[in-house]
């Protein structure tokens, strides 16, 4: 039987909010040992969830703020960091451990955990290690072997370096909220989106993986340093050479795409149920043609060929949603794709749990969670033929693995561990002064 | 300086988006990419624009130059008898082999990882489709707007009263082709450590759904709590002031202001008279309406004599959570960019020198590296099969059979 592909890799894993955790999240699923140090003392905002001790009233009645802002159940009794959806989301496969990173005796701690390790992944606004007195300078010196990755939001230097700026912002700063409006109204009309949380978070765990490679080939480590947004600028390529090459500046062509047309999002039966269709040939236009019933007004000269199509969208979309509208967006992918049509719903999280395609694959996998329950969880975005994996651990709760860490790997005695406790390092709650 | 997978080597028979992407960041990380293309046309994306001077010429497509920067490229006919005998000696030599062809092509072609197995037993194949190499959707037809509604969060992006709005440019397929790069080298480590060669299945749709992108945390939500997301309203009230996207002296800026951090605010503005004025620094303060149209009274104007750089350094300065809305154009002249030399000048034969994106990441003892433009069509033809013994006369042969 194979093993995973990172099997007998240690990660330690100081990362905040999405990004950070979403490239561990790619070590740990696929066989590496991820290790979360959270602090006690400590709470990081969106990590775990709004403050340490949400007020039921406010989680029972939320404003319309959406699904990310959820605890499992709506319910905050007990231990509401650990029933958080953002986190759970990206926690799986993870081990975790409590430590207070400013006490020197944590400090100590950690060091010891770093030398028994192969990488360190930290996505903290850069003053934080360099508070905590843990940068690679001093870490390298405990393990010479060490691979670090730091991914703040602008990288290591420059004048932004200790710039803040949440998702939201950055997506500003590196040009693609202008990019991506309703294109008959500005920037200030669109909702946020978190392309570089993404981006960048996979780019983590690409830059690890070559490290590692490197390293297995040499024996030697080495620091990486990520900014966020330089991890997410290529992805919007094409933008970025049309202003190297032409001093062009694109702005925002809504759901368009270049040499499709018809081409967009159209609502379907329902309650804010919507198809995306996009026609690239004359071939797929007489596709839609008949899926339409072939109605008289396809054969109006404004849409005979596909120069015609192009100038004239803006009214073939009123006349294609007229159609639409009378039927349900999973069937008409259906239909619309049997004649050779590139068409799809817009999938809704309700969509995606009974999407035949995605049952069929297996994407959703069942997984306990000692204090949530049993749910239906998302998977993995590919599948590897020969080293096949699965949820094997249930998303980490706080300070779950305190004895492994603290016992095994640390080989803390009984009594030490119980002074750590009374320290502040080791435990699963939060105190309850904590914010 | 050693490149980190300067003992890599690729042979990649990508096209258009996420493939092209996938291969390119190896690349320039030092890994030998045989880019091939079909003879006579090539990768569709040299037809793609935008184009240099808006000539579309097949080596001035602005998306091709930048996907395919650090690759050599052959041609070859793979449709054709001698072209696959090449292409099996090419594969023999290679550590990994990267397609993103509907999955119906590769095994009618008689290249199905089983086929293609039997020639290097460590290979690593990474197959990028739309929807995978198994179930209903197969086969299906989809394009960037299609797999963002589909796997992305698309549902939640754009504003309730109007229709579900797709990313910019194709960050899609971009996304779908880094993930495919940490798929390939992890296959690599079973591969160089195990002696296991695999196929990897990357389907854009379902590494859109296992992204930790809002997507990710929703799916969850909605098995917790039976809810669905959905997209902002906007006849909602802003939860506090300023908040959001503002138009300036030169551009548009946005910003996460209220009564928590009204005083920053105010340092922002120069204006510490108005620091303790309760109509701004509480939360039943910022509710009336009153004190909103106070507030726009001295708002508006001072963002209109600002810009949005100096708008954003005296937040930032003061601790404000704000950004630029930045054009392509504020981001190849912004200092901070400039600074840590993220923009890379790269000559090629045809387009000229051009400032391309750089370094995704930097790594301080294996440096990306852009080591040659995107190559000509056929470029490489005679390098690389030089490599494997062909004569300058078989490639003649070959070249007149249509086969390379």
């Amino acid at each position: 039987m194979a093993k995973l592909p990172l099997e007998g890799i240690r990660v330690v894993d100081i990362t905040v909010i999405y990004a950070g955790p979403f490239a561990t999240m790619n070590l740990a699923d696929w066989g590496a040992e991820v290790i979360r140090v959270e602090s006690l003392k400590h709470f990081q905002v969106l990590t775990r969830g709004g403050i340490a001790h949400p007020p039921q009233d406010i989680v029972s009645n939320p404003t319309r703020t959406g699904g990310l802002a959820t605890y499992c159940g709506r319910d905050v009794s007990f231990r509401p960091w650990n029933r958080w959806t953002l986190f759970n989301a990206h926690a799986r496969n993870k081990l975790g451990c409590t430590m207070d990173l400013t006490q020197p005796r944590g400090k100590e701690l950690f060091k010891r955990l770093i030398a028994g390790s192969d990488v360190f992944l930290e996505s903290n606004a850069p003053h934080v290690v360099e508070n905590f007195g843990l940068t690679y300078d001093v870490l390298k010196e405990v393990n010479p072997k060490l691979i670090m990755l730091s991914m703040p939001g602008f990288g290591s230097s420059g004048p932004y370096k200790y710039y803040r700026a949440l998702g939201v912002h950055q997506e500003g700063f590196i040009g693609h909220t202008y990019l991506r409006g309703y294109p008959d109204s500005d920037p200030s009309t669109t909702s946020t989106l978190y392309h570089a949380d993404e981006a960048s978070g996979a780019s983590a765990a690409l830059a690890v993986l070559m490290a590692l490679h490197y390293r297995n080939r040499t024996g030697k480590g080495q620091y990486i340093d990520m900014s966020q947004a330089e991890a997410t600028m290529p992805h919007l390529g094409e933008a970025i050479m049309d202003y190297s090459m032409n001093r062009c500046v694109q702005n925002s062509v809504g759901n368009r795409l270049p040499g499709a047309a018809p081409c967009g999002c159209y609502r379907c039966q329902g309650e804010d149920r919507w198809i995306n269709i996009t026609v690239t040939s004359d071939e797929e236009w007489q596709g839609l043609c008949r899926v339409m019933g072939n109605p008289e007004w396809t054969r109006d000269e404004r849409f005979t060929d596909s120069l015609s199509r192009d100038r004239n969208q803006d009214d073939m979309d009123t006349l294609i949603e007229e159609w639409t509208g009378q039927n349900n967006h999973y069937d008409l992918m259906f239909r619309l794709q049997k004649e050779g049509v590139p068409a799809g719903p817009v999938i809704f999280e309700d969509d995606a749990y009974t999407d035949p395609h995605l049952k069929e694959r297996n994407f959703f996998q069942e997984v306990t969670h000692e204090e949530c329950g049993t749910h239906m969880y998302p998977t993995f975005g590919f599948r590897m033929s020969r080293t096949p994996n699965s949820i094997r651990l249930p998303p980490v709760r706080l300070g779950e693995h305190n004895e492994y860490v603290y016992k095994e790997l640390l080989k803390v005695s009984d009594e030490e561990y119980h002074q750590l406790e009374e320290e502040g390092h080791i435990g699963m709650d939060y105190a309850p002064e904590i914010r | 300086m050693e490149q980190a997978l300067a003992d890599v080597k690729v042979l990649d028979i990508t096209h258009h988006i996420a493939g092209p992407y996938c291969t390119k960041l190896l690349a320039d990380y030092g890994a030998d990419v045989i880019k091939v293309e079909r003879p006579g046309r090539g990768d569709p994306a040299r037809r793609m624009g935008p184009f240099l001077g808006d000539d579309p010429h097949p080596d001035k497509s602005g998306l091709f130059l930048h996907l395919n920067t650090s690759k050599r490229g052959v041609t070859l006919n793979l449709k054709s008898g001698s072209g696959r005998k090449l292409f099996g000696e090419l594969l023999a030599g290679v550590d990994i082999l990267v397609e993103n062809f509907a999955p119906r092509v590769m095994p009618s072609l008689g290249l199905a990882y089983e086929e293609l197995e039997k020639v290097n037993p460590k290979l690593v194949m990474t197959s990028i489709s739309n929807f995978g190499q198994t179930g209903p959707y197969r086969d299906f037809k989809a394009s960037e707007l299609i797999l963002y509604g589909m796997g992305g969060a698309m549902n939640e992006t754009g504003t309730l009263d109007r229709y579900p709005l797709k990313k910019g440019g194709n960050a899609i397929q971009y996304q779908a082709g880094t993930i495919a790069a940490v798929a390939t080298m992890l296959a690599l480590f079973s591969s160089r450590l195990q002696g296991i060669g695999q196929h990897v299945d990357v389907p854009i749709f379902e590494s859109q759904m296992g992204t930790i992108d809002r997507r990710m945390s929703h799916l969850l939500s909605y098995q917790y709590n039976g809810e669905t997301s959905y997209r902002p309203d906007p006849l909602q009230e802003p939860p506090g002031f300023p908040a959001g996207v503002y138009a300036c002296k030169d551009g548009f800026f946005q910003i996460a202001g209220g009564f928590v951090f009204w005083s920053r605010i105010c340092q922002m503005m120069d204006r510490p008279d108005l620091a303790d004025d309760p109509g701004f620094n509480t939360p039943q303060g910022q509710r009336d309406p009153e004190n909103l149209e106070r507030f726009s009274i001295i708002w508006y104007p001072w963002i209109a004599e600002h810009t949005k750089l100096e708008i954003v350094t005296a937040g930032q300065a003061a601790g404000v959570l704000c950004g630029p809305i930045s054009t392509s154009e504020d981001l190849l002249n912004e200092p901070h960019w400039k600074e840590r030399g993220f923009w890379e000048e790269i000559e090629h034969p045809v387009a000229g020198k051009l400032t391309y994106p750089g370094a995704p990441f930097k790594m301080a003892e294996t440096p990306w590296q852009a080591s040659r433009p995107a190559p000509q069509l056929g470029e490489h033809n005679a390098e690389v099969f030089g490599e494997l013994e062909y004569s300058k006369e078989d490639l003649v042969r070959l070249r007149e059979s249509g086969v390379i």
